[in-house]
């Protein structure tokens, strides 16, 4: 019982071969669109890697770019393939190739809805990396002097600046690390020396944020010092204060930044999943179409095309026997090319060889 | 004699006529790229009008938008006249126009060179707007309560962000002004009430600058008050300081970027008017060639095609001796006229 039986005639099979060749064509231009955004997110993700602390991310724009690129290399062979596949002089040439070709796109049309799923999964896992990435830069802003770290001052700043945003969950954060370097402080000065003493790790802590946390929506030019005693300044109310700095933490700014990019790309890959989809079963029809004619013998006559010869059950119990005798192929025993002295087992040996090519074209001339 | 005459079979013709009709299509293209970069260029002063006080001049814009819709319509027609030149009934509608269309083009031609003129020069009116307005821009940076006023702050802190820039000439403008409001100063401080009577004008005026001003790339956290006071900081010494806040002005800046701009679009009109002259001279070759062709009936015979069809100089001779009949029809028409009134 096959799944999924059309018949077709001649006429319909040229058609579905024509389509399929413009099908297969816009399929590698959908390939390209995937390459290219696979690109746009690596170079996206890339801009502020310094602030993300695993780069586990990147396996999603690595994952569309290689899916890419075989999405236009499959589809342009496909377009070959399916080009001749309207006369059955020249699919005789593909014969050999077609079961493989086939059994390559479904495992690449997989691949494509992995990295589509793959987009929507990582939300949580960018959160962590952003929250860990986030707390290290401010720990280390001020060390501008060590190499390796002497650029995260600039990138944490120039972050802060476009995306308005302060610290990690808010502007808070930065009450908490010594954002100034020690080569800056004056150490003979008694207010350093107690501020200094005044915790017990030793750090140079203030209510104060760097310059970058302020917004440029404010009224009154910035305050970043002594922030939170609304007594320091004249004239520094609840509304002042809440349009003096930046709101939002900058974690949360980068989650929804790129959450909302991979969505977008989440979807256009999701469509280009079914549209590939659609190519394979029209390709699977046309490939058992064409050997259902080479099998009848008249190439003008109605062919069978279907998606499974038999049903789901019987394909995946004969595949599963494929691989068990692929295992028993590289037996000892059953090697008719090792001499045996025995004469026994010599007359053994040819007859199981026999029986068991006999019995696979038998099972497969009655199913016909 | 006729000027720079090419001989013409009929393959060449059919050449000429399709690789024209490509090269009219490739204007086409160039014209909408012209006009599209006259609304980014128009779009670009809007965005920072407030910087050059809201009276700068949209003349080159305007023009730019106004010579790209003409290059599309002038070109799309030359395109259709040689895509209909090698069908002969086709083409006897066109003739009469082509002419007319010729001066046309040449009218186009000089507007095109008073455009890329007006591109190049128009540069020195923006150096003096620019300057204009970013003084005024840094004197109503403190009035965010002003209607009309209130954006300044916010769009000459972005200014000063996305340009790298800090002030007019240079950082130093910012101790000439007063930018921080009188609602924001306690009037009662001995030392607020000392700064404001230290200058004639009672301005509260001190040798610190706003925070956009700040360098992200400096490897200490921005120092924005007292920053002529070497002992206000430690180890600091303003006078080898040069990461800490942006050194070039923001006239500068803003020059810099909207000259390159003009200087490119100038450039690309200028390559707009060699791509038009070519496009002429090759139309005048098709339609003197298929005028001069011996056998109309036969469109394998031989012609002739020049650009011009005596030489240069008379040529000249001639249109100058053209408009001075034309002065000179007028007079003789009234010597006429009081001759038969006599009469």
């Amino acid at each position: 019982m096959a799944v999924g039986k059309v018949t077709f005639t001649k006429a319909e099979r040229e058609k579905l071969a024509e389509v399929l060749w413009l099908l297969n064509w816009i399929s590698v231009v959908t390939g390209a669109i995937l390459f290219g955004l696979g690109l746009f997110l690596k170079i996206e993700i890339q801009k502020w890697q310094e602030v993300m602390s695993d780069q586990g991310i990147l396996y999603v724009p690595h994952m569309l770019i290689t899916t890419g690129l075989a999405a236009c290399c499959i589809n342009f062979l496909g377009g070959k393939i399916c080009l001749d596949c309207a006369d059955t002089n020249k699919f005789l040439r593909w014969k050999l190739v077609m079961m493989p070709y086939v059994v390559c796109t479904f495992f690449f049309t997989s691949c494509v809805l992995v990295g589509a799923l793959m987009c929507y999964s990582i939300r949580s896992q960018l959160e962590e990396s952003l929250f860990l990435g986030l707390r290290n830069a401010m720990r280390y802003y001020k060390d501008t002097d060590t190499p390796g770290r002497c650029y995260l001052k600039r990138t944490l700043d120039l972050l802060q600046i476009q995306f308005h945003c302060c610290g990690n969950t808010g502007y808070r954060d930065w009450f908490q690390v010594q954002w100034i370097s020690n080569r800056y402080l004056d150490m003979t000065s008694s207010t350093v020396v107690d501020r200094l003493r005044s915790n017990v790790e030793g750090k140079y802590l203030m209510d104060g944020v760097p310059f970058s946390c302020c917004s440029t929506f404010s009224p009154r030019p910035c305050i970043q010092q002594q922030v939170s005693n609304s007594s320091a300044h004249f004239n520094y109310d609840q509304q002042s204060q809440q349009l003096n700095l930046w709101r939002r933490g900058c974690r949360q700014t980068l989650l929804d930044h790129y959450t909302g990019i991979m969505q977008s790309i989440g979807l256009t890959v999701l469509l280009i999943w079914l549209f590939e989809l659609l190519v394979l079963t029209g390709v699977r029809y046309l490939q058992t179409a064409m050997e259902n004619v080479l099998r009848l013998g008249d190439p003008e006559s109605e062919s069978d095309g279907w998606i499974l010869e038999n049903s789901l059950a019987e394909t995946a119990r004969s595949n599963f026997n494929i691989i068990k005798n692929l295992g028993k192929c590289y037996q000892i025993d059953d090697d008719p090319n090792i001499n045996v002295p025995t004469a026994t087992a010599e007359q053994e040996v040819p007859s199981q060889q026999v029986q068991i090519p006999v019995t696979s074209i038998a099972s497969r001339l009655r199913s016909h | 004699m006729p000027f720079m005459p090419v001989k013409f079979n009929l393959q060449k013709r059919v050449k000429l006529a399709q690789g024209l009709w490509m090269l009219y299509w490739l204007s086409v293209i160039v014209g909408i790229l012209i006009f599209s970069l006259g609304i980014f260029f128009k779009i670009e002063l809007r965005k920072r009008s407030e910087m050059m006080d809201n009276n700068e001049s949209h003349l080159v814009p305007n023009l730019l938008i106004l010579v790209g819709v003409l290059a599309c319509g002038v070109n799309a027609f030359g395109g259709k006249v040689c895509h209909d030149s090698l069908d002969p009934i086709k083409f006897a509608k066109w003739k009469p126009m082509l002419k007319p269309y010729m001066l046309l083009c040449c009218g186009f031609n000089v507007l095109l060179l008073l455009t890329a003129l007006l591109c190049f020069l128009m540069q020195f009116a923006m150096y003096l707007t620019l300057a204009e307005g970013l003084k005024n821009g840094i004197k109503f940076y403190k009035d965010t309560d002003t209607p009309g006023r209130c954006f300044m702050k916010r769009t000459l802190d972005m200014t000063q962000i996305e340009f790298r820039c800090c002030g007019n000439n240079n950082f130093r403008d910012w101790f000439e002004v007063q930018w921080i409001s009188n609602r924001y100063l306690d009037m009662s401080n001995d030392e607020v009430k000392d700064r404001l009577l230290s200058n004639v004008e009672g301005k509260y005026l001190m040798d610190s600058v706003p925070f956009s001003c700040c360098n992200p790339g400096s490897p200490r956290p921005c120092l924005q008050h007292h920053l002529t006071n070497n002992s206000a900081h430690y180890d600091y010494d303003h006078r080898t300081e040069e990461l800490n806040i942006w050194t070039r002005g923001c006239r500068e800046a803003l020059f810099s970027y909207y000259s390159s701009m003009m200087n490119s679009i100038g450039a690309l009109v200028i390559a707009t008017i060699f791509l038009e002259s070519v496009d002429m001279a090759g139309l005048k070759y098709l339609s003197t060639a298929l005028e001069t062709m011996l056998d109309p009936e036969n469109p394998e015979c031989e012609s002739e095609g020049w650009l011009l069809e005596k030489g240069v100089k008379e040529t000249f001779t001639e249109l100058l001796a053209k408009l001075k009949t034309l002065g000179k029809t007028n007079q003789v028409e009234e010597g006429g006229e009081a001759v038969t009134a006599a009469t």
